[in-house]
């Protein structure tokens, strides 16, 4: 793994270990390192703590009242741990599998809820180029400028996924996570979605759960498997997929399970 | 007939005759109260007089309306806070929680005690205690039938409300919870504005069992036949006015009874369809 270390990570994860209810692991003593400006994927049959591990890096695993968690996570060297849940959050922001939008709020409204839902006052202006700035980052803004007041409930599937990334990154964060942002849609959406990954790590730092393997291969610079809560593997998504070195993670490529 | 038709004829009967009582009921119901409809048309609904004394008979349902209307409104005011929060309490802030658990067998409890021991609880333990503060003489009247109606109705309120608080999709809080909101946040920001018109719809629901209640209010209103003058006057219900008359009634008064039944019914058919229709629509 020395090839994943040679950039400063942005996130560094020491011994994480996560369980729902005492003693039943779902992470299990997790130690990775997330490169900057990069395509981080996850990968692993269904199950096997993918969910956990990433909800982890912006505290959302917190949202359980029962959660028991041990070890570290660092971004850029800092304990999440110690820093507010609202900071934290919004340097790591999160996309999800289903595309969410609020209902009650206009396409508008939804880009810049992170600001809203903080009580954070901004002007018309800067609003309105928080809007522009992060729709024309997810290619969405040509096909949603005529209806911004409208609800996002109205676009399309993959439409409202990109909202969804917008509204993640109106806050500017350092990484994104997504979990599975592209099973509940179409494949010309997703490759949009794919794209726009693709384009978006000039700016961001991304880490991707996908059941996919063929679009971790696509479009991931770095891969983690896991398997029954462990990290089996992580390295070079090319290396892992031509040359990985433990049997369990060959034999998922393959297809043998998962 | 094979099994499956003989199970589906007889649910097809048992249905029938559902629909045929509820039919019936309303048939008596307005067949009885022709005679008042006829003696005094519209203006039944609009006077104010109850006069029994043979000779000079005289009846109108407005005080009944009234008292119906406002105790049901002041009880449905007192009712939101209570049941709101409470709500709140069970399907967000405490959720999954045992003490979630434990406060919603107490509120489902709540509405299994009978109205009549919700009077006399009304009559022994909360009419001393208006009467202590000096507001009031008997302690009978519409502020104490309004507080009594008021904990009657906040069981239905709380668990309808709860549900559709229940309801609000978890991928949209998390959404809010990712973007750094608190709790407070989240309540305020998502869920209540998702769940806004269900909640309408619950206490719409409520409103429509406070207008209906007949027994503790009866116990508590004082029984006037009077357009109530203030939150601590005496007054009557439609409800309860037939409670306390029905049995002495006969002619014109039977009459005028029904009639203030039949509206009655009418009034609280409207209000809960209303709030169905919020609940179907919205929610
Ligand atoms: N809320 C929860 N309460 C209890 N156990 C949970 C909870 N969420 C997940 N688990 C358990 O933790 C383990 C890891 O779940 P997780 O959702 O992280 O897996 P995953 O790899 O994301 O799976 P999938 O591919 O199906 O999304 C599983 O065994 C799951 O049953
Ligand atoms: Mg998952």
């Amino acid at each position: 793994m020395s090839d994943t270390q040679t950039a400063e990570p942005v996130l560094k994860i020491e011994g994480l270990s996560i369980a729902y209810e005492p003693g039943r692991y779902a992470v299990k003593d997790v130690s990775a390192t997330v490169k900057r400006n990069s395509i981080t994927a996850i990968m692993g049959p269904s199950g096997c703590g993918k969910s956990t591990l990433l909800r982890a890096m912006n505290r959302m695993h917190e949202l359980y009242p029962n959660i028991e968690t041990r070890g570290d996570i660092l971004l850029d060297g800092q304990s999440i741990f110690s820093m507010s849940v609202i900071e934290l959050r919004r340097k790591v922001g999160m996309v999800f599998q289903r595309p969410n939008p609020f209902p009650n709020m206009t396409i508008y409204e939804n880009v810049v809820a992170g600001y809203s839902l903080n009580d954070i006052r901004l002007k018309k202006n800067q609003r309105d180029e928080i809007v522009e700035n992060a729709l024309r980052n997810v290619t969405l803004w040509d096909e949603v400028k005529e209806f911004l007041y409208r609800k996002g409930t109205f676009l399309s599937g993959g439409q409202q996924q990109r909202l969804c990334v917008a509204r993640a990154i109106a806050f500017n964060p350092e990484v994104l996570l997504l979990d599975e942002p592209t099973s509940a849609l179409d494949p010309i959406a997703t490759s949009k979605i794919e794209d726009l990954l693709g384009e978006l790590k000039k700016q961001y730092t991304i880490v991707l759960v996908t059941h996919n393997m063929s679009q971790a291969a696509r479009i991931s610079d770095d891969s983690m498997f896991m398997y029954l809560g462990e990290l089996v593997e992580a390295g070079r998504t090319e290396t892992l997929f031509t040359t990985p070195k433990d049997a369990r993670t060959e034999a998922y490529l393959t297809g043998k399970f998962g | 007939m094979s099994g499956d038709k003989v199970t589906k004829a007889l649910l097809f009967l048992s249905s029938l005759t559902v629909l045929l009582l509820s039919a019936g009921i309303v048939l008596s119901l307005t067949g009885g109260a022709i005679p008042a409809f006829r003696e005094y048309g519209p203006g039944f609904i609009t006077s104010t007089l109850w006069n029994p004394t043979t000779g000079s008979e005289e009846y109108g349902a407005l005080p009944f309306i009234a008292g119906t209307v406002i105790t049901s409104l002041l009880a449905l005011l007192l009712c939101i806070p209570m049941a709101f929060s409470t709500s709140l309490f069970i399907a967000e802030y405490f959720r999954g929680t045992r003490t979630a658990g434990i406060l919603r067998s107490l509120v489902d409890m709540l509405a299994g005690i009978p109205s009549i021991v919700y009077g006399f609880w009304g009559f022994y333990a909360l009419r001393p205690l208006l009467i202590s503060t000096g507001l009031t003489d008997q302690g009978f009247g519409i502020f104490t039938a309004s507080i009594v109606l008021a904990i009657m109705i906040v069981p239905y309120a709380t668990s309808l409300s709860a549900e559709i608080i229940a309801m609000v999709p978890s991928e949209l809080k998390e959404a809010a919870y990712s973007l750094g909101a608190t709790r407070r946040e989240v309540i305020f920001s998502v869920i209540i504005p998702s769940a806004r018109s269900g909640i309408v719809a619950s206490f719409i629901l409520a409103l429509g069992r406070a207008l209906g209640e007949t027994m503790a209010v009866t116990m508590l209103i004082g029984n006037a036949n009077i357009i109530p003058k203030g939150l601590f006057s005496p007054g009557n219900t439609m409800a309860s006015v037939i409670a306390n008359q029905f049995g002495e009634a006969d002619g014109l008064k039977l009459s005028a009874l029904i009639a203030i039944g039949l509206l009655l019914f009418a009034i609280t058919a409207l209000v809960n369809a209303a709030g169905k229709f919020i609940i179907r629509r919205f929610a």
